[in-house]
């Protein structure tokens, strides 16, 4: 019985992923947040629907009863982040939470399914993140000497990165961690952050030349350090909020073209200085000839999203830990498998409404240091997106990122949480300001006005 | 009263000089958006055009873990052909234990294929469509309840077991190929491979296939096998002159001594025989060497060899049967007796009886050439349609005139030439005979025939080659007669 009915529940879950997705880009298209409501409330409903039908099919799947606790558990903490936040930060933008909420419900379902073991870890990691990420908007808003750091930030980032790329230990061929009491970092992660507030802070202080050549050379050093470290995937990621970010800054056109043919120089440098980078090409170029070693991952994941189909196998139905390092690098073809590939290009169309977001929350950003840092935050979001899904699906070669909180992974959820939440907070500075202006200007006409009477 | 008015409509302008402002100022910041968005949905379309095109040729992979998985769940679809006998069948014994079963042992081996010790033929394409089940949700409900595994889907081939048959019964002990299609569809209505063995017992004879690495049993011959094609090429060098001289060969004649010279080299005809005057029609229809080599060191070979792409020699097919591509490699270069040999097909061209068909088919189907297929539908063990294959063109390989001409020509070969004894049948049949001579020894030769009936609306296309028999004539066309006389259902 449970095989049918998981059958059935695909199809159910299918439809609300759409509805859900729907929504989102109605959201964004609705230019008054009041209304808007009616979006919020039934994109909750759609989530609920697809966590509560994903988790009784694993339940009757394995027909283990145990799961129905779990699930519990992962109830209380969607809902309440739903309303801490709304709560806390009523002009924080509602459709990002939700879609935080949403991408979270899916990485619950398809890591219990994966991995009971790690999904608690995950579990209790995200728990974390997500109460540190309740406070950040109050911090970036009050915590105005955030801006003057810049240098620091800077440092903090390299050091980070050197002492992984020197003392770091060595997993899947990168060194990309380091353990500290059993815990295990993965500081490019938390640098990401760092980096754009450094750069953020670089070009609000000037535009000049001689600063763009200056953060040039910063960004280089974190991009180096992490080729050598082989974190190829965090090495692209840099670059890329990088050059956008000194694009919106400086609106110079040269700076774009110049960095997107340095940044080709480089990769074809990488390609000739590199094994690990040419393997990588080889296996994207010529999958099918090298199935049995540099092409078995991406083949593995072309048959698990070809088998899937449109609707998917079913949860807990099809193979997905055949793909190697399935939780992290993988997890988007883990859900096409099995949730469906209709499933999983709503999960991209989610992932590109919050960036779509995040960009208008930069547009009404007045002060330059958080709108650079909305825009870093935000091409660094959609860019990893970009090369997990990408590099998954065969569009581009394999860098090995993680599909923000959708992946197994403390450092990534708890580095996307974070950026989202500072993004929040960005936000609701910008509304208190607008807030206080309207409040002003409203003062001063009728000053004016009583002083004409 | 004025100024308030002027102020307000400063006010006015202020918020649009600030709405342009914005504008200005946030152009970059759409454009990246804009970018990354674009390049979001060129992500999905990459997506969706592997779920189109290539996935299910992907996925059919024997790397593919879930093949594995969906067995376990699903027995095993049956494969039927078009007249609705089982051809491959999975059967459970009491135990749970699962075997393949194909009723007609031998006599579908290349066609069907095996599933056990890697797959082949229909067994490996549709491997996947078999493991799947889209049995309807009420019979998997029983199947749950009674804790028994669904269906899989069910193949039907276009395969005609009366026609499988006869041209395995008629190819008898030699080894050799047949294929039987229908020109306007491109269905495959027999495919015969000889030598061949009983995938019942693969597994006991597997290492006594491998090890046999003389008569190659496990190639299908029909559309993997590559031969010399003889005369039957001589098809290809008619239809070249007839292009090059804009449709009229009527002044074409040829005096025939048995031999033709030509820069030092000969070519005779076949067991030197003599044909005295000979014009286009009767060089064609008698098979004379001489007169051919003549034609053929007149030809353009930049245009001939235009006419042999046209014709999908060197082209990769669409078809999903795996085949061998046809070679022809004949340049300006080559000497002329190269020239001469290629032109009665005894150069270095080599073609599979799977190409020869379709040209053939060709003629047979006003110049078009439809795609040769196996599968004509996928079924659900319920009995609904999953898939269904529809007829494709292949290639348009002539005019339809040109067609008419080479139809009127092979129509001669029956009526006055080396394919009589198709001759005065209750159905006209037209077709080439061919005699390809494949090693020093001039005795032994590869017998060919191609054609099709009735000629004036072909319905059936007939290729044959016999291998070591002798000629196309004696060997071949007596096969092709009794697939005919099987088709029309007249036993004589």
């Amino acid at each position: 019985m449970g095989h049918v009915i998981s059958d059935l529940s695909k199809y159910v879950i299918t439809v609300f992923m759409i509805i859900y997705t729907l929504e989102c880009f109605v959201a964004v298209a609705t230019k008054k947040e009041h209304e808007r409501g009616g979006v919020y409330i039934r994109q909750i409903i759609c989530m609920f629907m697809v966590h509560f039908l994903g988790f009784a099919a694993i339940c009757l799947e394995t027909e283990d009863v145990s799961y129905i606790i779990f699930y519990g558990f992962q109830q209380i903490l969607l809902f309440a982040t739903i309303a801490l936040f709304r709560v806390a930060y009523p002009e924080a933008d509602k459709l990002v939470i939700n879609n935080m909420c949403m991408l979270l419900t899916i990485s619950f379902i398809m890591l219990t399914r994966i991995s009971y073991q790690k999904s608690i870890r995950q579990f209790i990691i995200v728990t974390v993140s997500l109460i540190i990420g309740l406070f950040v908007p109050f911090l970036v808003s009050k915590l105005k000497f955030l801006k003057h750091l810049t240098w620091i930030y800077g440092m903090v980032g390299v050091f980070a990165l050197l002492v992984v790329a020197v003392l770091g230990s060595v997993t899947h061929g990168s060194k990309i961690s380091y353990s500290i009491n059993g815990f295990t970092f993965q500081p490019s992660e938390f640098v990401k952050i760092l980096f754009v507030f450094f750069i953020a802070g670089l070009l609000t202080e000037s535009k000049s030349l001689g600063q763009v050549v200056i953060s040039a050379v910063a960004a280089a050093a974190h991009v180096i350090i992490l080729v050598f470290s082989k974190d190829l995937g965090s090495a692209v990621i840099f670059f890329a909020g990088y050059l956008i970010m000194v694009f919106i800054a400086t609106k110079n056109y040269f700076y774009l073209f110049a960095g997107i043919l340095g940044g080709a120089g480089a990769s074809i440098v990488a390609y000739h200085m590199f094994s690990h980078v040419r393997t990588r090409v080889i296996a994207f170029l010529h999958p099918w000839s090298n199935i049995n070693d540099s092409g078995y991952q991406i083949t593995q994941s072309l048959f698990a999203i070809g088998t899937g189909g449109w609707f998917g196998l079913g949860i807990d139905q099809g193979d997905p830990t055949s793909i190697p390092y399935v939780e992290q690098d993988f997890i988007f073809s883990a859900v096409a498998e099995e949730m469906g590939v209709i499933f999983g290009l709503c999960l991209i169309l989610v992932c590109v409404s919050c960036f779509i977001v995040f960009m208008k929350i930069a547009m009404q950003l007045k002060e330059e240091f958080y709108r650079y840092i909305a825009v870093g935050l935000s091409t660094i979001y959609i860019f990893q997106v970009f090369l997990t899904i990408g590099g998954g699906t065969r569009f581009i070669p394999l860098t090995g990122v993680t599909l923000p909180l959708v992946s197994y992974g403390g450092s990534s959820v708890l580095t996307t949480i974070i950026m989202f939440s500072i993004i929040q907070g960005l936000y609701c500075i910008q509304s208190q300001e607008g807030k206080r202006n309207v409040r002003k200007e409203r003062r001063r006409t009728a000053d004016r006005e009583a002083g004409e009477e | 009263m004025f100024g308030k008015k002027d102020e307000g409509l400063q006010i006015g302008k202020q918020e649009k000089n600030n709405k342009k402002k914005e504008r200005v100022r946030n152009r970059e910041i759409v454009i990246v958006t804009c970018f990354f968005s674009l390049l979001m949905l060129a992500v999905i379309g990459n997506i969706i055009h592997f779920m189109v095109k290539d996935s299910e040729e992907a996925i059919n992979n024997a790397y593919n873990p879930r093949q594995e998985l969906l067995a376990t769940r699903n027995v095993r679809g049956t494969i039927y052909s078009a007249d609705g006998e089982i051809l491959a069948q999975t059967v459970r014994s009491a135990d749970g234990t699962e075997v393949r079963n194909y009723p007609y042992q031998n006599i579908f081996a290349h066609v069907v294929g095996y599933a056990t010790k890697g797959r082949t033929g229909i067994e490996a394409t549709e491997n996947m469509n078999m493991l799947n089940s889209h049995a309807s949700i009420t019979n998997k409900i029983q199947n749950e309840l009674k804790e028994e595994k669904n269906y899989g889907d069910n193949v039907i081939t276009t395969l005609d077991t009366a026609l499988q048959q006869t041209a395995y019964t008629a190819l008898g002990v030699y080894q050799g190929a047949v294929i039987v299609t229908e020109p306007s569809t491109g269905k495959v209505l027999a495919m015969v491979s000889k030598p061949d063995f009983d995938p019942n017992q693969i597994s006991e004879i597997w290492d006594e296939l491998v090890n046999d690495s003389e008569s190659s049993v496990l190639l299908n011959r029909a559309t993997q096998g590559l031969y010399p094609p003889g005369s039957t090429f001589k098809i290809i060098t008619a239809l070249e002159y007839y292009r090059e001289h804009n449709g009229d060969v009527s002044g074409y004649s040829f005096s025939c001594n048995g031999s033709f010279s030509y820069e030092g080299h000969k070519i005779r005809c076949y067991h030197g025989q003599s044909h005295g005057m000979v014009d286009f029609t009767k060089s064609f229809a008698k098979s004379c060497n001489s007169s051919f080599a003549n034609i053929g060191v007149q030809l353009s070979i930049p245009d001939l060899q235009n006419t042999c792409r046209q014709l999908l020699l060197n082209t990769d097919l669409k078809t999903e049967l795996v085949y061998k591509k046809s070679s022809f490699t004949l340049s300006e270069y080559d000497t002329s007796y190269a020239v001469m040999q290629t032109a009665i097909g005894q150069g270095q061209t080599t073609v599979t009886p799977l190409e020869l068909n379709l040209i053939t088919a060709a003629i047979a189907n006003k110049g078009k050439a439809m795609t040769p297929y196996v599968v004509d539908r996928i079924e659900s063990a319920t009995g609904m349609t999953v898939k269904k294959t529809s007829p494709q063109t292949e290639a348009v390989m002539m005019t339809e005139e040109e067609a008419a001409f080479m139809s009127g020509l092979m129509k001669e070969v029956v009526e006055s030439g080396t394919a009589s004894k198709l001759k005065g049948l209750s159905y006209t049949a037209a077709g080439k005979t061919g005699s390809a001579e494949f090693s020093g020894n001039k005795s032994d030769s590869h017998a060919w025939f191609t054609g099709f009936a009735p000629a004036e609306d072909p319905q059936i296309c007939v290729t044959i080659i016999v291998e070591s028999a002798g000629s196309g004539g004696d060997y071949a066309v007596p096969i092709a007669r009794r697939i005919f006389d099987t088709y029309f259902g007249t036993n004589y």
